[in-house]
This record gives structure tokens, sequence and C-alpha cells, in this order.
């Protein structure tokens, strides 16, 4: 059961994004951290391949500068190896250019099964796991609470709007997983020290054989004309509550017939 | 009209079409000649009906999947119809589970980038322009598409508002799927419907919602009980979602549902630009938060600089006392 889970490094959120003034690209300078979004995956992948009886969890990831902070997280939480596509080409590629990176990458790996976050914390475009699944053919199945593995299928529950689904995909296939499904176990002291021996294969847009026309900026077909402050909201009333924050709240919803 | 022909995803839930595909339908009234609905499974005449009350003159149905998920053969449909040379200008999806699976579907096999997150959509340059709502939405991104082929946007609930146009029902077309390979494996064997007490979250009056300055997951029913009193949902942050508290169907933001009540209440949420997203545009917003510089209170208009283990029991006695 080998499974690759899709992880991206992103700047940490707790920092205030801000964008590019030039290419109104988001700005991933400095250290790049695992996006927590990702340790569901990974948790799932290393229960998952455990419960099979043996297998392995591939790391995929794209980012800029050989960045490879994030990557060491997951490999310390258990992961074996990871492949890691870094390539000044890419700067301003779109969802749609990294699926086509992260497809080529996942093919490397010949998975069984292949994790990813339903969307990234910073980006949050949702659509580069399933847009990934078409290149590579594959099912996918988004939006996992619950994923297990049967013989040569996966079942999965699929939130929908009024529950969930119970779907069934014989493998491979594609599985998004929302965040909260597992808990990410913290990368133990032993585990920290083997990510060392851990390899971790650096490759270029040209090692995966994709037209360089394919990504970054020019591949994107897609522009960003203005960046606008957003109209303010007027600002509210702020008291410290001295005992009577309830009855403010009450007052403040019977002004609105709301009670 | 810059646009000649808008296809809209029509979601079809309960016997109704979803309301974000009918905001979608009316916003595409004001932006296209020409207005479709694309659906699928079993179209009836009420939804042929509802669906041209909103402004499609058209349904193009896929039709029944056999228990697929909608993701492939949906966008297959839709696909093939581009292929062809009678595709539309431009695509709306809305924001839903499937409507995304879809869109991305469609963008992988047309080769056509997609902008998600929409929150407005608007004419420029004889085409179509998106508007994103950034950082928490204290900024707004336009952007658009620089090459040739149907546009594919993915739009937020609640971005327009649903105002029908009067029209008559909608002349039902199949819209053909083609081979399918075994992209198209995965199936719905079973469904679940949880019980749910009160309104929906993102159709709810009034949403109250819990995040980390409740402290432990047993503090949530506190969210629970107040919603209920004011007969509205409870909601959370991703925070407490992320930390097994409460199920992902709670999540407002971001990543999760996107509300519009008359009131918001958010009890022990800090604001972090992930929630901001999902309730900034609720009409009035009250916030329960011991820290006085917590971000949401930048968009409450009734804070409360306190502790919601004091605050929430309070307001739930004052509550029951109302009556």
């Amino acid at each position: 059961m080998n499974v690759v889970v899709c992880v991206k490094q992103i700047p940490d959120p707790a920092a205030p994004p801000a964008l590019d003034p030039g290419t109104k690209n988001l700005v991933r300078e400095g250290k790049l951290i695992l996006d927590d979004s990702d340790s569901y995956g990974v948790e799932m992948a290393l229960q998952l391949a455990d419960a099979a009886g043996g297998g392995e969890v591939t790391l995929v990831s794209m980012a800029p500068g050989g960045e490879t902070s994030g990557l060491r997280t997951a490999l310390a939480m258990g992961a074996a190896k990871a492949i890691l596509v870094s390539d000044d080409v890419l700067a301003g590629t779109d969802a749609l250019g990294t699926a086509k990176v992260l497809a080529a990458a996942v093919r490397r790996a010949e998975p069984d099964l292949v994790l990813a976050a339903t969307e990234s914390t910073d980006g949050y475009t949702g659509t580069t796991p399933v847009q990934m699944a078409e290149l590579l053919g594959l099912p996918s199945i988004t939006f996992a609470k619950k994923v297990e593995i049967e013989g040569s299928s996966v079942k999965v529950q699929r939130q929908t709007e009024s529950g969930y689904d119970e779907v069934e995909s014989p493998l491979p296939a594609v599985v998004t997983v929302t965040a909260g499904v597992v808990e990410p176990r913290y990368p133990s002291f032993k585990g920290i020290m083997a990510t060392k021996s851990k390899s971790v294969e650096t490759l270029t847009v040209a090692d995966l054989g994709i037209e360089t026309d394919q990504v970054g900026a020019a591949g994107s077909r897609q522009q960003v004309t203005e960046v606008a402050d957003a109209e303010a909201r007027t600002a509210g009333e702020i008291v410290v509550d001295e005992g009577d924050g309830a009855q403010r709240i009450i007052a403040f919803l019977e002004q609105l017939k709301v009670v | 009209m810059t646009v000649e022909t808008v296809w809209v995803l029509a979601e079809v839930n309960d016997g109704a079409p979803i309301s974000t595909s009918l905001e979608l339908l009316t916003q595409a009234r004001s932006l296209a000649t020409t207005v479709e609905a694309v659906t699928y499974g079993d179209v009836t005449a009420e939804v042929a009906g509802t669906l041209g009350d909103y402004g499609a003159t058209t349904v193009r149905n896929v039709g029944d999947l056999g228990g697929a998920l909608p993701g492939v053969p949906v966008a297959s449909a839709m696909a093939a119809a581009v292929t062809a040379g009678n595709g539309p200008d431009a695509v709306l999806f809305p924001a839903t589970y499937d409507g995304r699976d879809v869109a991305a579907r469609l963008s992988a096999k047309l080769d056509r980038p997609v902008l998600t997150n929409v929150v407005d959509l608007v004419e420029a340059e004889g085409g179509l322009a998106s508007k994103h709502a950034i950082f928490g939405g204290s900024q707004v991104l336009t952007a658009r598409f620089v090459d040739e082929g149907p546009a594919l946007f993915v739009v937020r609930a609640k971005s327009f508002p649903a105002e029908p146009s009067g029209g008559g029902p909608a002349a039902v077309e199949s819209l053909p799927v083609g081979q399918l390979g075994s992209s198209n494996a995965a199936r719905i064997v079973d469904r679940h419907v949880e019980e749910r007490s009160g309104p929906k979250l993102d159709e709810a009056a009034v949403v109250v919602s819990g995040g980390r300055g409740l402290g432990d997951a047993d503090q949530y029913p506190l969210i629970e009980e107040l919603a209920r009193l004011l007969k509205g949902a409870a909601g959370a942050s991703r925070a407490i979602v992320d930390a097994g508290w409460v199920p992902y169907s709670h999540q407002v933001g971001q990543t999760g549902k996107t509300v519009k009540p008359t009131v918001y209440l958010a009890c022990g949420i800090s604001g972090a630009t992930q929630h901001l997203v999902g309730m900034k545009n609720s009409k009035n917003i009250v916030a329960v938060n011991k820290d006085q510089d917590a971000p949401i209170f930048s968009v409450a208009d009734l804070g409360i600089v306190g502790d919601v283990h004091k605050v929430l029991p309070a307001l739930i006695e004052g509550l029951k006392a109302k009556g």
C-alpha cells in the first residue's frame, strides 16, 4: 500500500500576508512551514499504510527555493521519503499549472492512493487535487471525513450539505480530506532524528518533462487587474463586560426584533 | 451585453435548485444575452419552472449519473459541447462540494484555468472580470482571463441576491455524455442524512458560532443552546473544527460556509482572516472575546470584551427568562 500525500509548504499563516506590488502574487518569501491542513492527510496516510500491513508514504510538494522545512515536519511524523519540485520558472504558477506539476511528480511514485487536503490555507483555490486527478486519469473523492481501504477499493464518507455519502472507488484514486478527520501525531525526537537519513528528491520542471510555457505566470493565462480596499464596516460599540454584557446583547437583539 | 452565452451549473437538492445556483442565474441575466442552466439527474417540471423563473431559457440536462459523483460525467458533457463548438462564453459554478469538482475536472479537460472564491462578476473589456475578497475581506482583488475559450468561475454562496425574472419554464434539452474512462469509477453506495434541529447554517437568520476561546469541546453545547434559544444555527471557527470539537459541516469561513444572517454572534472567536471571509457580510455582528485587540472587534457592531464562560451562561439565563 503506497500512499502519496500532496503537501504544501506555506508562509506562516500567523504572519500578515502581502501581495507583491508588481506581480500581485502572494509573497512567499522567508521560511515556509507545512500547511496545517496537510498534517491530516499525512496522518491519514500513515494510518492507512499501517492498517494495510506495510507500504510507504511518499510526500509530493512544489515550493520555491528548494524549501524542505515543511517536508521535514511530515517526514518526522513518519513519511518515508519526499519528492520536491522546485524551479524558478514556477513563480506565479496557478492551480492548473500546479496540478500539472504535481501529476507528473505523483506519477513517478506509482501510488495506490493519493491524498491531499481539500484546499490550502494560503491560496485556498480548492481545485488542484481534482485537476491533478483528471490529468492522471484517476477517480477522485473530495471532502472525505473517513477513509478506509478494503482490498483494492477505497471507501470514503464524503461530506454533503445534509450529512454524508458513502462513496467507493477502485484504487488508485485521489482522495481529499477535511481538517480534523484524524489527530495528527507530533513528531517524536526519534522521528526528527530519522529525517536526516530520509531522501528528498529535488526535481526541476524539465526533469518532469513539462514545457515551461505550461507553468509560471505565462501558463496561468489570467491576470490580476486591480487590488482595492474593501468598503469598511462602520465601527461598532465595543464595551468591557462589567457584568452587564449579556443584558447589552439582549438589548441589541431586542432592538433588531430578533427576540 | 458583451457576453453572448453563460451557463450556470444548477445543483438540485431535495427536489429544488439550490439557492446559490439561483443567485448565479440572477447575476448571469445582467451579464449575458442568453442564460442556460446545466443540470443532472431528474429534471421535474417544477425544477424547469424554477430555473426558467430565475432566468434560464434552456436547461441542458446531463441525465442520470448512475450513482457516479457529478465531477467526471458533468464536466465531460460540458467539455464535449465546448469541443463541438456549442460551448458558452463562461460557466458559473456554485462553490459547493460538487460544483468545485465539476469546475476542476472541466478546467483540466479543456486545459483552461479556473478562478475560484469569486464574490462578484462584472463586465470588463469585452468579457467578464471576477472579484475576490482577500486578506479577511479587507481588500478586493479583480482578475480576468487573458485567453480564448470559456471562462470558468466558481462563485461563493450569497455573492448575489436571488431574484426571479418572471420568465416562463425553461426548455429541457439533453447534454450528452461521451465515453467515460476509468476516472468515472467512484460510486455513491449510500446516503446518510444527519438529523438537524433548527435552520441550516447558511440559511439561518441567526448564527451563533464558537471558537477556541470556549476553552474546551465540552463548552460547545453552550453555543448550541444559545442557537436553539435564538432559533438559529450553531457554527464554528476553523480552529475548533481542526481540533475535532465539532464536524466540518459547522465551519464558517474561507474553507467553510459563507453566512449572511441578520445576526452573527461570535463567541470566543478571535477573527482570523480565515473566519472573517465567511461572515463579515452579516447584517449585524455581535462578538464576545476576552482579548480587546481581537480582530473580530473590527467588524463587530456590538463587542463585549469579556469572558465567554460568564457572558454566555448569563445570556442563556436572560433569554430563558424572557421566554
